[in-house]
Parts: C-alpha cells; sequence; structure tokens
C-alpha cells in the first residue's frame, strides 16, 4: 500500500490521475473504520489534511462556497446563520471528537444513504453543486440532483477530488430532523431536510437512509410550492392549515423507498418521514410568519 | 514507512509503519505511550481521544502518516513536573474512575471542555463527552469530576484577579 501526501491541490490532482484507485482520507472518520476491520484494503491513500483550500470556506455573490474538509464543528460555530440546516444537520454527526474531524466532503465521496449532510444539501435547493476536478479535464460543478447514483455511488470519475460544496446563502428558516436510538454516536434511521426560499417561491426537500440514494421529494415541493402561490401565503404568512401539512407529510412518506434492515423497519420509516416533515414545515413555517408578521 | 511528530511536546519517530496503521496504534505499540486505549476502533467510545494541533479526535480514526510533522498530546502530557493536572485530580477525588478503561479519553475531552468554557453547564458536559463511553456507567460521577475541576478552575481564576 502506498501512502500519499500531496502539499497542494494540483499535487492531489496529479496523485489522483497517476493512482486512480487511491482511496482519499480526510477526516478519517469513514475511511480509517475500514482499514481498522480490514473492511476495505485500497491500493493507496491520499491523504488531503496538507491541502489548505479544502479547510477554506467563504461567500460571494450570495453562495457559501464550503472546502470539503471543513470540519462539521467549524460548520456549526461558522455558518449556522448562512446555512442553519447544513449546521443542524452537522450537530447530529457523531460526537464532539468526530465533528472535529469530520467534513462535507467525506458525506459527499462515500455517498452513503445515511450520510447526514445530504438531506441538508439537497434542501438547500437545486443551485446546490459539487466542485469537483482533475488532472486532466480541470473543475467542473456537478448539481446536487445528478450527484448521487446509487448506493454509496456518485457521479464522480476515478481521477476525480472534491474540492468544495457551491451552497446558497439561506433566505428563509432551514430545519433538519433524525431519528435514531439516542441523541449521540447514531447513524440515522432515517433523516429529513426542509428549506424555505421565498426569494424565488420553493421550498426544498431531502430524505435521508429512506431509499438507495439521499433523495428529495419532489411531489411534496410542487404540492406545497403551488398552495404557497395560490393563496398568497408567502406575502400574508398565514397559517397552514391541518390539510396542507398532513398532505405534505404523506407526500414525502410516498417519495421514499426504504427497506427494511438492522435499524428500522420500511414501514417505521415511512411512517417517521411523515411526522418529520410535518414538524419540519410546522417549524420552518411559524418562523417565517413571525418574520412576515414582525416585519409588518 | 517512517512517521515522525511530536508526543507530549518531545519529537519522536516511528518506523515500519503500516500505511494503514492508525495514530492510536503507533501511540500505544510504537512510540511506548499507552495511556490512550483501544476498544472499538470506530470512533464510537472516545477511549483513545488525544489533541491531534490542540484539537480532541478519536487517534483510531486518525491514520499514522496524516501526524507526520504534526503535534499530538496524550493523556500521559496532561500532568507536568508540579503535579496531576486539576482534571486528573478532579477524577481521583470525585471517584470518577471504575474499571478506568474510558478514563483517559474522558479526562483530554474534558480538559479541552475546561480550556474553551470554564464554566460549562450541565448539558455542555453532556455534550462534550457524549462520545465518550463508560461501560461501568459511572456517568455521575464523571458529571461530579467535572463540575469539581471546573470549580476548582474558577476558584482559581478568582484568587489570583
Amino acid at each position: 500500500m502506498e501512502f500519499l501526501r500531496p502539499a497542494t491541490w494540483d499535487e492531489a490532482l496529479a496523485a489522483k490521475a497517476e493512482f486512480p484507485t487511491a482511496l482519499p482520507i480526510s477526516g478519517g472518520t469513514d475511511v480509517m473504520v475500514e482499514m481498522n476491520f480490514d473492511v476495505h484494503r485500497p491500493s493507496a491513500i491520499l491523504d488531503l489534511n496538507r491541502i489548505t483550500e479544502l479547510r477554506q470556506w467563504e461567500i460571494t455573490d450570495g453562495v457559501v462556497r464550503l472546502g470539503a474538509s471543513v470540519p462539521y464543528a467549524r460548520i456549526i460555530n461558522e455558518l449556522s446563520e448562512p446555512l442553519p440546516g447544513l449546521a443542524l444537520a452537522a450537530h447530529t454527526v457523531g460526537s464532539p471528537q468526530i465533528r472535529n474531524r469530520g467534513g462535507v466532503g467525506g458525506n459527499l465521496g462515500g455517498a452513503s444513504p445515511a450520510g447526514d449532510a445530504h438531506p441538508a444539501l439537497l434542501a438547500a435547493g437545486r443551485d446546490v453543486f459539487v466542485e469537483v476536478a482533475s488532472a486532466a479535464r480541470g473543475t467542473r460543478l456537478i448539481a446536487i440532483d445528478d450527484f448521487y447514483v446509487g448506493v454509496k455511488r456518485n457521479s464522480m470519475e476515478k481521477d476525480e477530488l472534491i474540492l468544495r460544496v457551491h451552497i446558497p446563502v439561506a433566505d428563509g428558516p432551514q430545519q433538519f430532523s433524525k431519528i435514531g436510538t439516542r441523541n449521540a454516536m447514531v447513524i440515522a434511521v432515517c433523516a429529513f431536510g426542509f428549506a424555505l426560499h421565498p426569494k424565488n417561491g420553493t421550498v426544498g426537500t431531502g430524505i435521508g437512509s429512506a431509499a438507495p440514494t439521499p433523495r428529495r421529494a419532489v411531489a411534496a415541493e410542487e404540492f406545497l410550492q403551488g398552495v404557497l402561490a395560490e393563496r398568497g401565503l408567502w406575502e400574508s404568512g398565514d397559517l397552514l392549515g391541518a390539510e396542507v401539512i398532513q398532505q405534505f407529510g404523506e407526500l414525502v412518506k410516498a417519495a421514499a423507498s426504504p427497506i427494511d434492515d438492522v435499524r428500522g423497519t420500511a414501514d417505521y420509516r415511512r411512517h417517521s418521514l411523515a411526522v418529520m416533515a410535518r414538524r419540519t414545515l410546522t417549524w420552518t413555517w411559524n418562523d417565517y410568519s413571525k418574520q412576515i408578521r414582525s416585519a409588518a | 514507512m517512517r512517521v515522525t511528530f511530536t508526543a507530549n511536546g518531545k519529537p519522536v519517530e516511528a518506523d515500519d509503519v503500516w500505511e494503514g496503521e492508525s495514530l492510536l496504534y503507533v501511540l500505544r505499540e510504537r512510540v511506548g505511550l499507552p495511556g490512550s486505549k483501544n476498544a472499538c476502533e470506530q470512533g464510537e467510545c472516545g477511549s483513545c481521544t488525544v489533541y491531534l494541533d490542540d484539537v480532541p479526535v478519536c487517534s483510531c480514526l486518525v491514520a499514522a502518516g496524516q501526524v507526520q510533522d504534526r503535534e499530538v498530546r496524550t493523556v500521559e502530557g496532561l500532568a507536568d513536573e508540579s503535579g496531576l493536572d486539576p482534571v486528573q485530580q478532579a477524577f481521583i477525588d470525585a471517584g470518577a474512575v471504575q474499571c478506568g478503561f474510558c478514563t483517559p479519553g474522558l479526562l483530554v475531552q474534558t480538559h479541552d471542555l475546561l480550556e474553551r468554557e470554564p464554566q460549562p453547564s450541565d448539558t455542555d458536559i453532556r455534550e462534550a463527552l457524549s462520545g465518550n463511553l463508560c461501560r461501568c456507567t459511572g456517568y455521575e460521577k464523571i458529571m461530579d469530576a467535572v463540575r469539581l475541576a471546573s470549580a476548582r478552575k474558577c476558584q482559581k481564576v478568582g484568587t489570583s484577579e
């Protein structure tokens, strides 16, 4: 096994081109578990810890450009205002020690349907992009809706690495909800992310751990967008009513295709998704209504 | 491969390190620092918690090659010539040690908590220690120990002013 320690991003891309089967490691919170238990023995390990760009974030033109290795602890401390949904999701990752090491790049690279960041990224809107690069072809942006292609599979090529994620700064309330057996050190039984985007009159959803890939509940989004527009609710901030909330929950539930496994049954996942969808919608809408009323 | 880094302020060198090896293994088996405990090897239990460049991490989840030229501080590095760290003394005084296997990780994690937040609430303590498991389930005494260490730390600050 090789241990590659590039000092710069260009060196990292060159190493990935030379060793396409090299396994990138940053926080190590997934990769080292596989090593320790001998689940996976890659031909080479590509350490990304020395690459400064991966640990930086910036906000330009209303978009957060979040380095793939910015640890969850820093997302919580530094980005809870521009990225409230992702910060809430980050707070449910593992433990303080895990949050000090792990970042969004690992969730995206691993593409496990249970990754906590995915529902928040999907809910943040269709303008979320994963910026990947290769030595041969340079940089490209993959829309988040095109990123997840199967269980633990993403749409990246073998010679590519994840540099950063582009996420629009929140323009409305966002929420994240996750089911597990306790409050810490929990892999999601299922999870749900939700965001209101008042500027363009859309809503965002993200379902985790209840389908082969993280996915959005498209019919639920369209239903809610329709109701909000028809009834002028974006302007008035008036109550949604029980029927709308109920219907939204049912549509989210219908969008999932979960399985029975050691963490929970498919039925339980569907049920809890409907509950989480109703709750996150109610929380965010109440926050939004308050904003409208206090602005009036 | 060879890995050189700083452990508790001293330069150390480990030879014949396997590329997939963890920092925990290097500490325990190659550089004579067995204080960090090997329990779960998957980041669930916190018994191997060490500082890596002043940030507490599970050493079982850090690849040995990743610590090249970096600074590691283990439980062995908490005490100095003048004696135990106040956090260690508080764990003894509060009786927060049963079998002792989780203690090194709890000490490092508590040390970090009190560095950042000298007067934590009970909620802060529970959250900070949520990644450290004690299978003797001595959590109440551990909570007492953290509160005691915090009280002593705050008292010290009060008297020196």
